[in-house]
């Protein structure tokens, strides 16, 4: 069957691999549907723990999705002209622009969350509402969403493209509208879906400009380990899971798409 | 319709001079050429008439007798074949061609028509719902100029339409470019760096040269009766004939000529089929290379002037290789063009 022992041995360690990373997570989820995890699966398996941490965290669940949208509509609404007008003006103060953008990757969530308490933590109706972590979040992942439409973008030629709709009659609008969004699809997709899966498992900052009436899912995960008893935060584990996997992988195919498009 | 340009100029953010004042009238239905080598100016002349670049202060540019010269591109109603098509990769052949028409808001059943009518005429029928990244090389130009004509545009500009093509294609496509212009009754000015493509396309051919049209007339006019060194070599490659002038006459390193006028302060130049293999040649020298081209032979010659020369050979007798022959070259067919200051 294995055409030789070296192909075993790829095999063997590349299986290993994957379930020293796999078994803790299924371990977790499993623990989630056990009625006692102390006793084993052998004390029955239930949705009762899933039923609690919808009882306990609907909330935060359903902030986390109201967050992400939020977060979505703020980056495409900042993203895709900014992206816009870096790939049609190259240059070094593009390049520069683009860095600074990006600056928020390099510096850790923890004192960007400072810098923004700092700076607006007295405004107390600010402080307390949802749009003070919904800043945090596009600071965190505007970088994504402007990377990601400008590459797609920087590797056609939009000029000509729009030169020839412009020779055709078409007004900047409509040259915006008709040429550069569609054509620019496959990057705002790709960075749409990062942004998303990106803003509902965003911990660090989140954690930091949280209030007790706005904890998002991992906020709320985190607070579910601390206090509640563990079949529950495992339950949580697998709500979580369930919500951010198939994003997950909608993510890595639209990416993949924008990259072949990219190249 | 009649495109008129005055004195129009192009400076550079740089201080590049790409184009120095130009004047240039180009009448009804007359298809013009813009020649020249990269660099010379010609497509930012182009780009200057669709309304692409905008020209130094002082220029003007008339559409029979409306200024257009600050209209953006978008209302010069020009349609514009661009060197790499520029096809809108979203959209369909038909959507592509369609695009100008639905720019002019026109009823859909009217935009059909057209569209259809257009595809017949460019021979894309076959092609109409297709993904234009479905297309070959051929088909995308014509998709382009298909595109470009729709909307009936006041004046047809393309830049380079044929260089992205193979050699091969290129020559087909070139034939069927010309009669297809001519199908469409528009006045276009198209910008070729390939002597071959102007000659073939235009009715009349401008020349440019480091931002300004050196001479412009004919093809038969540019190459029989250039105003310049440049023009004479560019166009149909004339060699220059280095050498001695006195008077009428030219000593050259392999003999003498006489020359069709007085040539002090000229320069000599003379085209290949202009150069004749004769035993009672005045002029001698070597054969270097013998190029076998189906109707004629190539042959280069050395020793006649320090440079070799090329010369057109249609008889049986095809020389040797190394063989000393001679030649002659008729006055009236020598060039006598102003040296270069």
């Amino acid at each position: 069957m294995f055409r030789s022992k070296t192909k075993l041995l790829q095999l063997t360690v590349t299986l290993t691999a994957c379930a020293f990373l796999l078994i803790p997570t299924l371990m977790s989820v499993l623990a989630g549907v056990t009625v006692n995890y102390f006793k084993g699966v052998s004390s029955g398996l239930t949705f009762k723990w899933v039923l609690n941490v919808w009882e306990l965290y609907a909330d935060s669940i359903f902030l986390s999705l109201w967050l992400a949208i939020a977060c979505l509509i703020v980056t495409l609404i900042i993203g895709l002209p900014a992206a816009y007008g870096l790939a049609r003006h190259p240059g070094w103060l593009s390049r520069l622009l683009e860095e600074f953008i990006s600056l928020p990757l390099a510096v850790p969530g923890l004192a960007l969350a400072l810098a923004l308490l700092q700076l607006y933590g007295t405004l107390s109706g600010f402080r307390t509402s949802w749009t003070f972590i919904l800043v945090g979040h596009v600071l965190y992942t505007l970088p994504f969403m402007v990377r990601s439409i400008l590459a797609v973008l920087a590797a056609m030629d939009l000029k000509t493209l729009e030169e020839g709709a412009a020779s055709l009659g078409a007004s900047p609008w409509q040259r915006f509208r008709d040429i550069v969004v569609p054509n620019a699809m496959p990057g705002i997709l790709a960075g749409a879906l990062t942004v998303v899966t990106l803003s509902i498992g965003e911990f660090n900052l989140t954690w930091m400009l949280h209030t007790p009436y706005l904890k998002t899912l991992p906020v709320g995960l985190a607070d579910s380990y601390a206090s509640m008893r563990l079949e529950i935060a495992s339950a949580y584990t697998l709500v979580f899971f369930v919500l951010i996997v198939p994003l997950l992988m909608a993510m890595q195919w639209a990416s993949a798409r924008a990259q072949r498009i990219a190249q | 319709m009649t495109l008129n340009l005055t004195t129009t100029a192009k400076t550079f953010g740089d201080g590049t001079k790409a184009l120095l004042p130009t004047s240039l009238k180009v009448n009804t239905g007359e298809i013009v050429s813009l020649l020249g080598p990269s660099g010379c100016g010609k497509t930012t002349l182009l780009r200057i008439i669709a309304g692409l670049e905008t020209p130094d202060p002082g220029g003007k540019i008339w559409f029979d007798s409306d200024d257009v010269t600050d209209l953006p591109v978008e209302r010069r109603q020009v349609g514009m074949v661009f060197q790499s098509y520029a096809l809108f990769p979203n959209m369909s052949v038909r959507a592509n061609i369609g695009y100008g028409l639905k720019m002019k808001k026109l009823p859909k059943a009217d935009i059909e028509a057209r569209v259809s009518e257009v595809l017949e005429m460019c021979q894309l029928n076959d092609y109409a719902q297709r993904a234009v990244t479905a297309l070959s090389g051929g088909q995308r130009q014509r998709v382009a100029l298909a595109r470009a004509i729709a909307p009936r545009p006041r004046l047809l500009l393309l830049d380079e339409p044929l260089s992205a093509l193979d050699a091969a294609l290129r020559e087909t496509l070139r034939d069927e470019l010309a009669i297809l212009l001519r199908k469409f009754n528009i006045t276009a000015i198209f910008v070729t760096h390939d002597q071959n493509e102007a000659m073939a396309i235009a009715d009349r051919v401008a020349v440019m040269s480091q931002g300004e049209i050196v001479q412009s007339g004919t093809p038969e006019e540019l190459y029989r009766k250039p105003t310049s060194t440049f023009v004479a070599s560019f166009v149909g490659s004339a060699m220059h004939l280095a050498g001695e002038i006195n008077g009428s006459k030219l000593q050259l390193k392999g003999g003498e000529v006489s020359l069709p006028a007085d040539g002090t302060g000229c320069e000599a130049f003379v085209r290949a089929e202009n150069i004749q293999i004769n035993k009672n040649g005045s002029l001698s020298g070597y054969v270097d290379t013998v190029t076998f081209l189906g109707t004629h032979y190539r042959v280069g010659i050395s020793g006649v002037i320090s440079e070799p020369i090329t010369s057109i050979f249609s008889g049986n007798k095809v020389p040797k290789l190394g063989e000393k022959i001679n030649l002659t070259i008729e006055p009236q067919s020598i060039l006598l063009l102003p040296s270069k200051a």
